[in-house]
């Protein structure tokens, strides 16, 4: 809905952007880490901060030279700025146009307001001031980086440059994220944040 | 590496915390709506982002186009193991449908300035920990 008439640089910075914008510019840190000769994916960041904790001597999987991962880190850093960036000077202050179904489903089901934390995150019950918070996030943290590192991969590795490069393990790896997200989505997350 | 190329990394870095931040893929209800099926939205992302991939990959690859160090594209296709990928990738998904990130998004929502991408990630430093432990009774 952002592409059409005439726009200017800065709405472009400003605005949400459309899906069909988002998926090329997505393409393109493809193209551009391959490029520059890596291949994209994030999660492997995991296993680099483990070999940087000293776990190489410990473990046969974190014992690696860890300057083959700088570029990793030079990356990270630049994301983690991405998204301060993204935050302050691009702010924008309409929240997530998310789907009325999705909003209604939000109220009934776990009688939360939307919008709440930017339509970023459900801030109001996902925050650092509350201890079952803080248990949901280890817990899901503790899933994406087991499965991510078990899996050799995740949505960037995986559904981005795996699919990209038609290879068939990344397909069945995706196939698996959507099944473990809508086992999680249907079935365990109403007991979790449920009225 | 020189730090040339390293600031290549992270700018490149800066322009992804970017794109995921524009293209609201970091948001929690919009995975949450994605596993819901109630938007395309996030369907029209990756959808288009994996066309536009395969269909400039053959290209790059027909043309003969090599990488910055003259070095052709290597596509490191990991030995098949079904059990193996959807054993991961389901655990994965569990945890990505309840926090409502992936890997990337939980850098660039910390770079937003929420705090409780810190548990989000130590989890998963511990999550990759306890991977390393117990790699060798796990189907490779």
């Amino acid at each position: 809905m952002y592409l059409s008439g005439s726009i200017s640089f800065l709405e472009i910075l400003e605005k949400p952007w459309h899906w069909t914008l988002s998926g090329v510019m997505i393409a393109l840190i493809l193209f551009l880490l391959t490029y520059l000769g890596r291949s994209f994916g994030v999660s492997a960041s995991f296993r680099t901060i483990c070999n940087a904790f000293g776990l190489g001597k410990k473990y046969e999987y974190f014992d690696f030279d860890i300057r083959n991962d700088f570029w990793q880190i030079a990356f990270l850093i630049g994301v983690l700025l991405g998204g301060y960036i993204s935050a302050v000077l691009l702010y924008n202050p309409e929240p997530v146009r998310i789907s009325a179904a999705t909003i209604a489903h939000l109220q009934q089901d776990f009688g939360w307001t939307y919008p709440q934390g930017d339509g970023y995150l459900p801030s109001d019950i996902l925050n650092i001031y509350s201890w079952k918070a803080i248990g949901i996030a280890i817990l899901g943290g503790f899933f994406v980086g087991f499965g991510s590192r078990y899996g050799n991969g995740c949505t960037s590795g995986h559904a981005i440059t795996g699919l990209s490069h038609m290879r068939l393990p990344s397909l069945i790896t995706v196939i698996g994220f959507f099944i473990g997200g809508l086992i999680m989505t249907w079935l365990i997350m109403p007991y979790i944040f449920g009225i | 590496m020189k730090v040339k190329r390293l600031i290549s990394f992270f700018l490149t870095g800066i322009l992804f915390g970017i794109i995921m931040s524009k293209s609201e893929a970091i948001s929690w209800f919009r995975i949450h709506e994605m596993f819901r099926f109630e938007s395309f939205h996030m369907y029209g992302i990756i959808g288009v982002a994996v066309i536009v991939g395969i269909i400039t990959l053959r290209v790059w690859k027909l043309m003969g186009f090599r990488t910055k160090d003259g070095d052709e594209v290597r596509n490191y296709v990991m030995p098949l193991n079904p059990k193996r990928h959807i054993l991961a990738g389901t655990i994965f998904g569990l945890g990505w449908a309840l926090i409502g990130a992936c890997p990337g998004p939980i850098y660039v929502l910390l770079g937003h300035g929420f705090l409780i991408f810190i548990p989000v990630l130590l989890g998963a430093i511990a999550g990759t920990w306890f991977y390393a432990m117990i790699k060798k009774h796990l189907p490779h």
